[in-house]
């Protein structure tokens, strides 16, 4: 009967091979070739035009300062996110599923709307936007603004990359700590910190990677004041806008570096901890 | 009972409690405010501004049309890596991940690079008539990318606990491999399928970094809406631009909330097929 029907093996090896070349070749051109797009675009005028144009002083200014806005706002969402995770993992508390849903929110609000808020808060016309004139303190359009709208974005990725391991890791080491008489912070160094570095650090890494690199949030609070809110992807944006191609490839190439270096870590820490950092929920950037 | 072994619940609920609130809550509260300040009639105004409109749909169709290419290449994806192994396939997996490492604006401008009308692959696809780059294809093929490691990275784990005997058994009683795939494994797959559709959707609908490049912007036709806001705030109508913010995260709670209905219902309905 319909056995009859069941394919030959070798239109199945065919079928198998077809499928993985359509899937292979859609990774190649959708994912490599935008990659690869960038070093050629950057360094179409050779070597030197390359490396004079990230040695500008606009640059080097970009550059630092995206370093100093990831440096004050990973740092700070890794307290509340490990802060978090304890809460969330280790209690019951009314309202807990909806802490949650806040903790998340970020991840579904628009780059721009991001922004929008502390625009809103903060601005000349904002909530506090008279308050702050009157007392001659700037935060749109200077970089306490960048480092909020930086801090909103990445709030979520460490908390999320810590509830879920807490949780199937379960409190019994920690109660032990308790019961043979140690401290609540000696308990935190030296039980829960050990159990979670791998996947603080995995957390870490995502959470710098999108500080680095974002975009609508700090383009809306930034102002694009040359050399003075420019983070790295808005040179990228206004030398792309002034024509300069090479200019705002170039810096692109040290953010695509970054992406990279990001990647290799993260698999590195996939294959070798895979069950220290748990199931990686995909981080919604 | 952990709360009296376990310390810290007082210090760690009221700091996450006053960083969320100064971090999150207060500011969507401003936003709520200034978006509340136009009125009935301001929101009406606004919304039935054919360019607000355009923009709206836009950025919604858009993503939605995204998330359906997605949720197709994103399965096949899956497949493919969950399934096979081919030289490179660690590689290949890692790679996938590249739209969330990769910042918004250097895949704006790479995706531009290659499909403007002068680029790597616009410059063929022009010769036979087909723009993507400053047209609404643009906009979409922006979103894709964004959106893809979410589908593949939610249905790996599902696809590899899948159990293969089922599928065995669903052959050895005479079902092709094509019956086998859409009777027996995707029925399962859907509510995974749906979330991370959902994930990709909610992504590809905010998006502005990696679109604004490769669409041109121009308006009633690939304006998205986010940019519309940055336009507003650029003009200092800062009402009208918190009304336009209020109504795109309102109308992405909906289509999020509608999700997880379907979600729901398709799991009930793949418990059932088993």
């Amino acid at each position: 009967m319909s056995r009859l029907k069941r394919q030959p093996p070798w239109s199945r090896q065919i079928g198998r091979v077809l499928l993985a070349l359509v899937a292979i070749s859609f990774l190649v051109l959708f994912l490599l070739l935008p990659l690869a797009v960038v070093f050629v675009e950057a360094l179409r005028q050779g070597l030197h035009v390359y490396l004079s144009s990230i040695g500008q002083h606009e640059a080097l200014a970009a550059i630092r300062l995206t370093l100093l806005v990831a440096a004050i706002s990973v740092p700070l969402n890794v307290v509340f996110g490990v802060a978090a995770a304890w809460l969330m993992a280790r209690f019951e508390f009314r309202g807990k599923a909806l802490l949650g849903a806040f903790i998340d929110l970020p991840f579904s609000v628009s780059p721009v709307i991001s922004g929008l808020v502390y625009v809103l808060l903060f601005g000349a016309q904002g909530w506090f936007g008279s308050w702050l004139g009157a007392h001659d303190i700037k935060i749109i359009f200077a970089v306490p603004g960048l480092v909020l709208a930086t801090i909103f974005i990445t709030l979520p990725f460490v908390a999320r990359e810590l509830i879920p391991l807490m949780q199937s890791q379960g409190s019994d080491e920690e109660e032990a700590a308790r019961v043979l008489g140690a401290g609540g912070w000696q308990m935190f160094f030296r039980v829960t910190l050990p159990n979670i570095r791998w996947a603080l650090l995995y957390g870490v890494l995502l959470c710098n990677a999108r500080a680095m690199g974002e975009f609508g949030a700090v383009s809306v609070v930034s102002g694009h004041i040359r050399g003075l809110t420019t983070t790295m992807p808005l040179e990228v944006e206004m030398r792309y806008n002034e024509y300069d191609y090479v200019g705002a490839f170039a810096i692109a190439t040290l953010l695509a570096l970054l992406a990279l270096l990001t990647l290799a870590i993260k698999t590195l820490l996939e294959w070798r901890y895979s069950d220290e950092i748990a199931a990686h929920a995909p981080g919604g950037h | 009972m952990r709360r009296r072994i376990l310390p810290g619940f007082g210090l760690s609920l009221g700091y996450a409690l006053a960083y969320l609130g100064l971090i999150v809550l207060l500011p969507l509260a401003a936003l709520a405010w200034k978006a509340s300040g136009i009125g009935i009639g301001g929101m009406l105004h606004l919304l039935s501004s054919p360019r607000t409109l355009a923009a709206l749909r836009l950025s919604f169709a858009g993503a939605m049309l995204a998330a359906v290419i997605n949720a197709g290449f994103g399965l096949l994806v899956a497949w493919v890596l969950v399934r096979y192994r081919f030289p490179g396939r660690r590689l290949f997996d890692a790679l996938v991940d590249l739209p969330f490492a990769l910042p918004t604006a250097v895949a704006g401008i790479a995706l531009t690079a290659l499909y403007a009308p002068n680029g790597w692959l616009g410059r063929w696809l022009t010769s036979w008539g087909i723009q993507i780059a400053y047209a609404p294809p643009g906009v979409i093929l922006a979103m894709v990318f964004v959106g893809f490691p979410f589908v593949v990275r939610t249905l790996q784990p599902v696809l590899a606990s899948l159990d293969r005997d089922v599928e065995e058994a669903a052959e050895s009683l005479g079902a092709s491999h094509l019956q086998t795939f859409f009777r027996v494994i995707l029925p399962v797959l859907v509510p995974t399928l749906l979330t991370g559709f959902a994930l990709a959707l909610a992504r590809a609908v905010g998006e502005y970094g990696s679109v604004i490049f490769i669409a041109g912007n121009i308006p009633m036709r690939s304006e998205i809406a986010p940019l519309l806001i940055v336009e507003k705030l650029e003009e200092f109508d800062y009402a009208g631009a918190a009304a336009l913010g209020m109504v795109m995260l309102l109308a992405s709670f909906i289509l999020l909330i509608l999700i997880s209905r379907l979600q729901r219902w398709s799991g009930r309905w793949a418990e059932q097929l088993q």
